[in-house]
């Protein structure tokens, strides 16, 4: 006990050298926080990384999502992708410096995990959540496959999905990373 | 200080700006403005004549008693006008924005009810009792929150604007927009914030080495979710319980929102339900694919969190009438940064040929908004109006032309151009671009909704 004990104070300046940020001292909170199994995180975890962390288990391909797609999706995203009450999503006309640029998934979302965490947590907006993860899977082919990213037949899946390269990965400028060096 | 001799009738900038000093030395007369276009203007006539035989002197009010008590007040009848104007999505009724009409609104608090709202998915009705905060991730602790449990913090509270990263985003459009000024610059607003400082919980779950960045979530329809720098998060972050000293309102993210003080208002994740401290952002579909600027490189500003300098004249304003004819008007509009306190905001009624520092309502905080007024003496002859920010950091609100010239117009996000407003012979104020050197012509419309 009495060694643990003495652990305490280096653990605490190693949290202040490593984070760096409460230099100014928080205030001290009355710790009523409730400690969370990491199988209870798990049921509240819908977070997928563009390393592909937070992907389930599960796959889909391009030629599966088309239905997915046309029984949850085409009414407000048009045929193909090509935009109705909502965004266009594919078939982009214009690049991003044309006098009327098209921001589609192939000419502007940086990461293909993005469509997998966007589509299983918000859509369809009229019942978010109602998709398997082999639904969404398969839709996030089906859209890759529309921008011509991926093949009809290819398979998606925690593996793959990350490792699609997407035509616009390089096309942003982290202006906050930005505003760090100058300071 | 000058007195009141020196400053009265005195002109300190190009046609008709006086100084900002009368207010204090003198019982100033301003014309009346009003709101033209509205039902209420339509019916001013009707309402005059049914009240035309009520004397002030001797009121029908003062012989009956009046109404009731009330749990929960409303504001007259007389004021139904001034209220937010919703702008859904055609398919989907709770994906859009409503705005905060500033045009009809004093001082620098905006009521609860006036806050503008953008929502992505509805507005969840939580029962606070089966609400709870998680904080997980690069943490030493995981660890859950009630909002019984929050509400038993050391709180702090701080006056803050939050802004809409799309706010006036119409300004890109080639065409001036014909929207009155809150409803197309009202996704802005300011209220007093209490709640839990962000440091403290931080602090508990015992952040890790590497936890350089906080995904908020919300729980909402959408499960809104974004990511944060921790040094910002850890600096100002606050997990709001109240806002005006009430607790929030189920469309400002009751039981439980986030403030991030002066950054664009997609950060101030309401509904807030979890936490994870992580290494990397997590790359939104809210941090890609919308609130990202292209620009005409054809790359795109990304992370452009802080909110920066903007005012504008809310009245008189497009849409209203210099009622009184010729004479003395009281300017008076907005002014806020992201960076900090507002230094100065300076007026021109001459198209910005001359300019002139307007007073500053006490007290001027950082990151909220900022009353300014200015004594105007209209002659009757057209004239543009114009406010120009500057805050402590020195950065000075730009000119639109400066603005397009710089970030090209399909930007969407973080336009804040200078505002102009002409006046007709008649008195008659609308929207306009700066004249001096007007780049553009022809119609186009923004590249992206509210979806």
């Amino acid at each position: 006990m009495i060694k643990k004990m003495r652990w305490i104070p280096v653990i605490l300046v190693l949290t202040l050298v490593g984070t760096d940020v409460f230099a100014a001292g928080a205030a001290e909170g009355p710790q009523l926080g409730q400690a969370v199994s990491k199988e209870e995180i798990a049921r509240w975890e819908i977070s997928v990384m563009p390393d592909g962390e937070g992907l389930p288990v599960g796959k889909g391909t391009a030629k599966q999502g088309k239905s997915v797609y046309q029984t949850h999706c085409l009414s407000c995203h048009g045929k193909n992708g090509l935009g109705d009450s909502a965004d266009q999503l594919a078939g982009a006309e214009f690049g991003l410096t044309d006098e009327y640029p098209d921001k589609t998934i192939g000419t502007y979302w940086p990461y293909a995990t993005t469509l997998f965490d966007f589509s299983r947590r918000s859509m369809p907006m009229h019942a978010p959540g109602i998709l398997t993860d082999n639904e969404v899977y398969a839709v996030t082919a089906f859209l890759l496959y529309l921008n011509g990213i991926i093949g009809l037949t290819d398979e998606m899946n925690a593996k793959t999905l990350a490792k699609v390269k997407m035509p616009n990965r390089d096309g942003f400028i982290n202006v906050y990373k930005e505003n760090q060096k100058v300071d | 200080m000058k007195n009141s001799k020196n400053t009265k009738q005195i002109a300190v900038a190009g046609n008709g700006l006086l100084d900002r000093r009368l207010f204090l030395s003198t019982g100033l007369k301003f014309g009346t403005i009003t709101v033209l276009g509205s039902a209420s203007h339509q019916l001013l006539s009707k309402e005059a004549n049914k009240q035309s035989t009520i004397d002030p002197a001797d009121p029908p009010w003062m012989h009956t008693p009046g109404g009731p008590f009330s749990t929960y007040g409303k504001p007259s009848a007389h004021e139904r006008e001034v209220i937010r104007v919703p702008a859904p999505n055609s398919a989907v009724p709770g994906n859009g924005v409503s705005w905060t009409p500033l045009h009809l609104l004093e001082g620098m608090i905006t009521p609860n009810g006036l806050h503008f709202e953008r929502h992505h998915n509805g507005v969840p009705q939580i029962d606070p009792n089966r609400h709870k905060l998680l904080v997980h991730g690069l943490v030493k602790k995981p660890l859950t929150y009630t909002i019984k449990s929050l509400l038993k913090y050391p709180m702090h509270s701080q006056i803050l604007f939050i802004e809409c990263g799309g706010n006036s985003n119409a300004g890109w459009n080639k065409q001036p927009s014909r929207a009155q000024a809150g409803y197309f610059h009202g996704l802005v607003s300011c209220s007093e914030w209490t709640g839990v400082p962000l440091s403290i919980i931080l602090a508990e779950a015992g952040l890790n080495k590497g936890a350089k960045w906080l995904i908020a979530e919300g729980a909402d329809a959408f499960a809104m979710n974004v990511s944060i720098p921790m040094e910002k998060a850890i600096k100002d972050g606050m997990l709001a319980l109240y806002q005006n000293g009430e607790r929030l309102r189920p469309e400002n993210g009751y039981p439980l929102r986030l403030i991030i003080p002066g950054w664009e208002g997609v950060l101030n994740v309401k509904w807030l339900r979890r936490l994870k401290a992580v290494s990397k952002p997590i790359m939104t579909r809210n941090e890609t694919a919308r609130y990202t600027e292209l620009q005409p490189s054809g790359k795109a500003r990304m992370f452009s969190f802080e909110i920066e300098a903007k005012s504008l004249i809310t009245s008189p304003s497009t849409g209203m009438l210099l009622a009184s004819g010729q004479g003395l008007y009281q300017i008076t509009g907005l002014a806020w940064s992201g960076r900090g306190k507002i230094k100065k905001v300076e007026v021109s009624t001459d198209n910005g040929n001359s300019w002139t520092e307007a007073q500053l309502q006490e007290p001027v905080l950082p990151m909220a908004f900022s009353r300014f007024r200015i004594p105007w003496r209209w002659d009757g002859n057209p004239s543009i109006l114009k406010s120009r920010a500057t805050d402590e950091s020195g950065y000075v609100q730009p000119e639109r032309d400066e603005l397009v010239a710089k970030r090209g117009r399909h930007g969407f996000f973080h336009y804040n151009a200078i505002v102009c407003w002409e006046v007709d012979e008649h008195g008659l104020l609308s929207h306009v671009y700066d004249k001096k050197n007007a780049l553009d012509t022809g119609n186009i419309s923004i590249d992206a909704g509210w979806d």
